[in-house]
Formats: C-alpha cells, structure tokens, sequence
C-alpha cells in the first residue's frame, strides 16, 4: 500500500509525464489556450489511462509473458488503447452526453497520445524492476496507482501551461516568438520549477 | 536527375519551410528526449524517415481500400508493425542505442508525424510522391533533432558522438577554466533550444506570414 501511494506521488510530480519524460506533447501544446479545455482534455486523458493501463498490464503479465510474444506488444497495446477509445466514447455518448459534448472531439485524439501509449510501455518497463525499486511496478494495484498519478501529473501540467497562457495574453512577446515559440520557452520554465520535485521519495 | 517542380517542393518542403518540428507541430516528444546526445538522435531521426517513408507507401498503396470509418486503426496497425520490426533490428544490432532510446522508440508509433502525413498526405496521393513526402518529412524532423542534440552534447558533456571536442586540460578539475553546463543535460533546456530554433526559423521566413 506505502509503495502504492509512493508511486501514485512519485507520478505526479517527479516523474511527470509533461516535465520528464515530453508525453503526449503535441495534444499539450495544441489545446492548452484556455483552462476550461485543458482540464476537459486533463480528465479524458486520465480516465483512459486508468482503464488502459491496467488492462495493457494484465495483457502484458498474462498473456505476452507466459507466451514470450514480447515482441508483439507494440502492436497489441495500440490496439487496446483504440479499441477502448472508442468504447469509451460510445459509453459517455450514451449514458453522459453533456459530459460528451464537452470532451467531443479530444476523445478519439487521445488514441493517440503519446502519454498513453508511453504509460503502457514504461509499464512494461517497470514490470522488470525490482519490487524494492520505488519505481516498480509489482502488481495491479501499482498498476491503477500509477495510471492514476500519471494521468493528473498530466492534467496538473496542461492546466498549469493553459492558466500561464491565458495571462501571457496581455504581454508584449517579439513577433517571432508569439505562440509556438514562447510556448516552448514557458513550458522549459516550467520543467525547471518541476525539477525540484526530482528528489521526492516517501 | 530533373526533378519536377511538384516532386522537388514535396521532398524539399519539409525541410525547410514546412519544417514537421518547427512549423506544423508534430512529433515533439520524441524531439525532445532523445536529444541528449548525438548517436540516439541520429538513430532515431534514420528510424523515423525509415517508417514515415515506408507506411506512406504502403497507406499510399492501400488508400483506395480502406473504409474511412476504421482508417485510423489500419493506419495503427501499419504503422504498429514497420515499429516493431525497426525495434528487433535495432535490438540485434545497436543494443546499447536500442536501451539508450527505451520506449522512444516504441513511441514512434504514436509520433503524430506519421498520423499527420498519412491523414494530410498519403490518404490522397500516390505511392511515390508518398514515399517523398515521408522522406522529406523524415529528414526534416531529422535535422532538427540533430542540430538539438549537437548544441546539448557538445555543451553537456564536452563531446560529440563521443569523441572529446573540448580538451581535458581545459576543465577546472585539470587547472583550466572550463565546466560543462549540467543545465543541458536537463529536459527543461531541450525545451528552450527548440522554443530558440522556432524563433530564428520564425525570424529568417517572417515574408512567408
């Protein structure tokens, strides 16, 4: 359980999907220009992390391991994640369609995010380590904990970037620079603030 | 060889003017970890032209067949597999370069170059000016990584490709002046050196806005 809460920590900040490692940077900066979307697209990307991962790990331990057919999951874990990325919009169409609506059209974007793919692959990567590591991964509740930190590590940056943009509206940036390019510097500010977490162990 | 006006403004394009990196915005994550230093960041932009060039092909070949509804999941699949065999050969060849780029390369499948040129490009367009468009596209995203990871080795750690550029006995350790500048080993500076690379870009082909 103690190790559990260390991972789910450790995601969150140390570990960032944004600030260490650059997943799913494309979707970052495209769709981080005001807060209201950001957090939208936060919570979708966490939520189908939270189904993705730990069915990519029971995948991974029960099926591609007894059967040695490593090899084949890159083409097994994408195609779990778009498969239940259209099952879940399928679902939230039917049962939530204002909560539909407002994610509308992040949902099939998110099949491919680079930070739900690299979640299952650093998965897999955390499978091998040893269980005393506070970066492995040793069974299906680690699994949920770091999906679960992952994916608000992920939410906490767009939502940190979209807030910072919205302000940076009213600043005076070179032209050259304006949009992309501040971004980019901005977000590499935000990396080194992040930096300081890098420490962190409980 | 004359290359038509057409062929040469698909392969050339994306070097320069319609750079993947610095100008659509795709394909950033991998830019950006795999800069540290030169040899896994020219390993990586060669897998990366090596599977753009060949799924635009094959996507090229297939696009009269594939129902529209499920085409991102043919695209996956594709794509999902040209991956898995560049990571096996890299894995018998290059070991320590495969352990060096862990999932990176894994993460080519969700590169959004590949579903930007295959959705933009190869969906709608023949089997050779595909397979120039991924070319162009491939060395584009190429270059950039490079020129990154130059100024981050070089500076970081003294190097290139491993072989020492800054001498021993210029470090303050040996008596001289010199220190690297750990900063660049560091995930936040690759960030700012691209942010600087889109500035001079922005700068030198402002006619174009």
């Amino acid at each position: 359980m103690e190790h559990a809460i260390s991972l789910f920590v450790r995601s969150i900040f140390a570990d960032n999907m944004i600030f260490a490692f650059f997943l799913g940077m494309c979707s970052y900066l495209a769709v981080s220009k005001t807060v209201k979307t950001s957090l939208g697209l936060g919570v979708a990307v966490t939520f189908v992390l939270l189904i993705t991962l730990p069915v990519n790990y029971l995948l991974q331990i029960y099926v591609l391991n007894p059967l040695n057919l490593g090899y084949l999951s890159f083409i097994l874990f994408i195609a779990v994640i778009a498969a239940i990325v259209q099952i879940v919009e399928m679902v939230v169409e039917k049962f939530s369609p204002s909560l539909y609506a407002s994610l509308g059209i992040f949902l099939p974007l998110i099949a491919v995010n680079c930070a739900i793919m690299g979640g299952s692959l650093f998965m897999q990567q955390r499978i091998l380590l040893d269980p005393e590591n506070a970066k492995a991964i040793a069974n299906i509740g680690d699994a949920f904990a770091y999906a679960l930190g992952s994916g608000l590590g992920w939410l906490v940056a767009i939502c940190c970037l979209a807030g910072i943009r919205e302000k940076m509206e009213y600043n005076d940036v070179p032209k050259p620079l304006q949009g992309l390019g501040i971004t980019f510097i901005v977000v590499g500010l935000m990396a080194m603030a992040f930096m300081c977490f890098s420490g962190l162990n409980i | 060889m004359a290359l038509s006006q057409k062929t040469k403004e698909t392969l050339l394009g994306p070097l320069n003017a319609n750079n993947p990196v610095v100008v659509q915005v795709l394909g950033i994550c991998s830019a950006l970890a795999v800069t540290v230093q030169l040899k896994p960041a020219l390993v990586m932009g060669v897998a990366v032209t090596i599977i753009v060039a060949m799924s635009n092909v094959i996507i090229s070949l297939l696009r009269n067949t594939i129902p529209m509804r499920i085409r991102i999941i043919v695209q996956l699949v594709v794509v999902a597999a040209l991956v898995t065999l560049v990571s096996e050969v890299l894995k018998a060849f290059a070991y320590d370069v495969a352990m060096q780029l862990s999932v990176y390369i894994g993460l080519i499948i969700t590169n959004c170059i590949l579903m930007g040129r295959l959705e933009a490009f190869a969906m709608t367009n023949k089997p050779w000016d595909s397979f120039l468009d991924g070319l162009g596209n491939g060395l584009g995203y190429a270059w950039i990584l490079i020129a990154v990871a130059f100024v981050r080795e070089l500076f970081g750690a003294g190097t290139l490709l491993g072989f020492r550029i800054i001498p021993e006995s210029w470090y303050v350790a040996n008596g001289g002046f010199y220190e690297n500048c750990g900063m660049m080993m560091m995930p936040a500076m690759a960030l700012i050196l691209v942010g600087c690379i889109i500035w001079a870009h922005r700068s030198l082909n402002k006619e174009e806005k």
